[in-house]
């Protein structure tokens, strides 16, 4: 009988041994986030819990201006390059999955609602390719025709929406875009004259609200989501460049713009100023002064605080507004070239790139101090796989 | 006809410019700060044009595409930005020596 027990324990100790089930090894993914280093075409995968670095993963392209979303497991990554390459990463084995390269040139993505669609926001040639999450295989060519000659615009501001769709807008011919694939194929809605030259888009968290920047005149355009046969309207029509327009060295990112309750924090364009405009009826309430011309203007996720970083040549710099007090509370030097910030999800740090300083800092949002840095080579988006779960990212 | 009369005269613009430039480069541009200028080219400007200045939002500017326009539009273009476009003006930021290099790099391809 005891022998018996005994090449019973035995089996399965060898049965579990031979099937490799070493729960030691397991772990989720929540706690991780990947980084892009744009010099060397690699990533680097980070746990956001131990603040560090677990795995770099080469061989993605050029990854100037590169961004990336998640699938809604949070297992893989898809890295949208420069260069027209689409990956899929897996972030747990820390290895390419799958690569197409599906277009000349590219400036970013989204994933749809039931995350089984990738799309991307091609430049060249103009346009938005669909891909299987899974396969990576083409589902729908959306090419953005328009004028008499039927020129190709570059598209811009791609983010997914609810219903199962996507937004986006064209750089060149000052439309927005609706692509509804809620019945299997895209059904698509053109908004045109949306004005002049609309060069990136953000939904707001509620994925109510699509808004595109525009560079060619002042105003944003704002479209409904949950009333699409409205159209599109003009808001804040003194928000822009102005009469007198300024040099703008780096174009503010929309995706980043800040949201509290009572407040939207918009980059000023052009000028050292961030501006704080009540939700509810788009007017300003104030100008903020800050350090540079506004890149990325951030909310902390509770939204107490908003982390601002700058254009070049003052891109060295960070710096906090208190959205009660509307006013900056802590100017921080992470190092040159900062690009870009990401908290964690529930807002006690935030991980802060700087490019030419080749690190990223890890602050503590509370006392503003330096908890760790990490070497990297030149590090640029940051993106914890939280994301997966929010509209529009 | 018209054409080629300017492509003539501005032979005659360039290549002067073209020359100061590459003396800028030996002489007044320290090795120190051509890294610097490097960096500013592939990674800031490359945030429009692509790090390989293959194109992005702004237009591509490889020495194959640059070959049929005049170097002389580019260094304007460079220091004085392009209006109606996002390209900004780079002569407060840049000297004029510093520009040329510039330009220099483009037409004979950057260096990652």
């Amino acid at each position: 009988m005891k022998i018996l027990k005994i090449s019973i324990l035995l089996t399965a100790f060898l049965v579990s041994g031979c099937t490799g089930l070493d729960y030691t090894d397991l772990r989720g993914t929540g706690d991780l986030g990947v980084i892009i280093e744009r010099a060397t075409g690699s990533v680097k995968i980070v746990d956001t819990t131990k603040r560090v670095s677990i795995k770099q993963v080469t061989g993605l392209g050029d990854l100037s201006h590169a961004s990336i979303v998640y699938s809604r497991d949070e297992r893989y990554a898809y890295v949208f390059g420069r260069d027209g390459g689409l990956s899929k990463v897996d972030i747990l084995k820390g290895e390419i999955t799958r690569r197409v390269i599906q277009a000349g040139n590219s400036i970013g993505g989204a994933i749809s609602q039931d995350g089984k669609l990738v799309a991307v926001s091609n430049y060249t040639p103009g346009g938005v390719k669909v891909f299987d999450a899974n396969t990576l295989e083409l589902v729908e060519e959306i090419p953005a025709i328009y004028g008499k000659d039927n020129q190709r615009s570059k598209t811009v501001g791609l983010v997914d929406a609810p219903g199962q769709r996507f937004v986006f807008s064209l750089y060149d011919a000052g439309e927005i875009w609706l692509a509804d694939f809620s019945s299997g194929k895209a059904k698509i809605t053109r908004y045109k004259d949306i004005g002049m030259q609309p060069y990136d888009g953000l939904i707001t968290p509620d994925g109510r609200y699509y808004i595109a920047g525009l560079f060619g005149e002042d105003g944003l355009a704002l479209l409904d989501l949950w009333h699409p046969e409205k159209g599109v309207k003009r808001i804040l029509n003194n928000y822009g460049r102005g009469t007198k327009k300024m040099p703008v060295y780096k174009m503010p990112h929309l995706e980043g713009w800040a949201m509290t309750d009572d407040y939207v924090f918009l980059p000023s364009v052009g000028r050292d100023n961030v501006l704080v405009v009540n939700r509810r009826n788009w007017k300003k309430i104030k100008t903020i002064a800050v350090h540079g011309q506004p890149v990325f203007v951030m909310a902390r996720p509770d939204g107490r605080q908003v982390w601002v970083n700058y254009a070049y040549p003052k891109n060295d710099t960070v710096q906090v507004i208190d959205t009660e007090k509307l006013k900056i509370v802590k100017t921080l030097k992470p190092g040159k070239a900062v690009l870009h910030m990401e908290f964690t999800p529930r807002g006690e740090h935030v991980w802060v790139s700087a490019r030419d300083a080749k690190k990223v800092t890890v602050y503590d949002t509370a006392t503003f101090n330096a908890i760790t840095t990490l070497p990297m080579a030149k590090p640029s988006g940051i993106f914890f796989t939280n994301r997966a779960h929010r509209i529009g990212l | 006809m018209r054409f080629k009369l300017n492509v003539v005269f501005l032979l005659f613009i360039f290549v002067p410019v073209f020359f100061s430039a590459v003396n800028a480069e030996d002489g007044t541009i320290s090795k120190e700060r051509s890294v610097e200028l490097n960096n500013l080219l592939v990674q800031d400007c490359g945030s429009c044009h692509g790090m390989t200045m293959k194109g992005g939002l702004g237009p591509a500017l490889t020495p194959d595409i640059l070959k049929n326009k005049s170097r002389e539009m580019v260094t304007l273009t460079i220091s004085n930005g392009r209006p109606g476009t996002p390209m900004p003006p780079w002569n407060n930021i840049l000297t004029q020596q510093e520009i040329n290099w510039i330009v220099n790099t483009l037409y004979t391809g950057i260096k990652l």
